[in-house]
């Protein structure tokens, strides 16, 4: 049995870090909020990419001028897994969740004899991935000095993408984020983005003038569209994270709070017990005069 | 025949524009163009340079770097990678576009070199051409 000054301290340690979680939440609610801004604003150029990305492929697909951005190698050895993650813990599931996902298709591909190589994107990842799959790691990106998710970032790593393409250093590359959905809900994605691949439901490619060629605009914008498509899932990611943080935080605070009525109970509990007591000594020392 | 169109302009961090123009001069690749209401569907890419957007409000001038424009029948949109209002620019931002369109010249692959080159000559243009208009 704890005595009371015990509860006492354990009481006071729930309630501050009742506290800081609190903060937390609050913290990840107003970060959430730019963030999906943020998402939400980076949307008409992404569509608009996609869209007319859409349109030129298809009207250049199966010819032998695509660009190998979007043809492939022809080969489908080696894959690279683009790991995106958080820099930070404490968001519930987040990290976990793409972490299973691209572990489960690393161990696919593996299993089917192909090459696996692995770039994470945030420090979270790379430490779960560490214990199983380290010798797949080819580099890290390290977002904990970007204060704010720009295009610049998904930019650099873009290029670092491309270079490696170019130097034949693999042949798929496919990026794992979390989709946002809700403040609740985040999906764990996994999206191929070299060889590009779009959907080809516009035809409307024949209606329009190219200036310069079809193939050299395809081949300005393909870089541009990977890009765009890994500042979409930046972006995603950073909206996911702070809404699973918000979450967790607020399920960690009301823990919190039923903790402390528990222990409130057994503190007056014991407090009644110990007064009890005395009365009990007291009168019966009073009888036995 | 209608006098104004829809025309966009949108960067990969938000939408900077999004108005009924009159008309709207483009620095495209191969050379500037002028779009005005029922223009013929064209794509093409953009070069750095100045955008002009003529709307009922008067002109507004945008500097752009690389991206691409869509004209279709029901108007304009403009993707550019980089945009900033003209009169925001300042000398240090230019500086430093340039020396990354210098950097990435110097270090091209040799069948690039043209275009990267042509790239630096186009962001020395557009911070001559800024640097005249105000600053």
């Amino acid at each position: 049995m704890p005595s009371l000054k015990d509860l006492k301290n354990r009481i006071g340690s729930v309630k501050s870090t009742r506290k800081i979680t609190k903060a937390m939440q609050m913290v990840a609610a107003a970060k959430l909020r730019r963030a999906q801004d943020a998402a939400v604003a980076a949307r008409p150029y992404a569509e608009r990419m996609t869209a007319v990305m859409s349109g030129l492929a298809a009207g250049l697909d199966g010819s032998d001028s695509a660009p190998r951005l979007l043809a492939g190698t022809g080969a489908d050895r080696t894959h690279l897994l683009v790991v995106m993650t958080a820099e930070r813990g404490l968001c519930g599931g987040f990290n976990s969740t793409i972490v299973r996902l691209a572990r489960a298709r690393a161990g696919e591909l593996l299993k089917q004899g192909k090459t696996v190589k692995i770039l994470t994107v945030g420090k979270k990842g790379r430490e779960q991935l560490k214990r199983d799959l380290a010798s797949h790691f080819v580099d890290h990106v390290d977002l904990s000095e970007v204060k704010r998710m720009g295009y610049d970032t998904a930019q650099g790593i873009t290029r670092d993408l491309i270079r490696r393409f170019d130097a034949g250093e693999f042949d798929v590359a496919t990026l794992f984020f979390n989709r946002f959905q809700s403040v609740i809900a985040q999906v764990p994605t996994a999206q191929q983005v070299i060889p590009a691949h779009f959907d080809a439901t516009e035809a409307a490619s024949s209606l329009y003038d190219y200036e310069p060629s079809e193939e050299a605009i395809l081949a300005d914008l393909l870089p541009r569209s990977i890009a765009t498509q890994v500042f979409t899932a930046l972006l995603e990611n950073g909206a996911s994270e702070q809404g699973a943080r918000m979450t967790a935080m607020d399920n960690a605070t009301r823990n919190a709070g039923d903790m402390i009525d528990r222990l409130t109970i057994v503190y007056n509990r014991s407090r009644q017990a110990a007064i009890t007591k005395e009365l009990i000594e007291i009168i019966s020392g009073a009888e036995a005069l | 025949m209608a006098d104004t169109m829809q025309f966009d302009l949108v960067s990969p961090e938000r939408r900077l524009a999004s108005v009924q123009a009159r008309e709207v001069r483009i620095p495209g690749a191969d050379g500037d163009l002028t779009v005005m209401p029922d223009h013929a569907p064209l794509i093409t890419t953009l070069r750095p340079g100045i955008l002009t957007l003529v709307s009922a409000e008067g002109a507004t001038e945008y500097a752009v770097t690389g991206g691409f424009a869509e004209i279709g029948p029901e108007g304009v949109s403009v993707l550019a990678e980089r945009v900033h209002v003209a009169h925001e620019v300042t000398r240090a931002m230019i500086d430093e576009m340039v020396e990354s369109a210098r950097e990435a010249h110097k270090s091209a692959h040799p069948d690039m070199v043209d275009a990267a080159a042509k790239l630096l000559a186009d962001m020395e243009a557009l911070g001559l051409r800024v640097a005249v208009g105000g600053n």
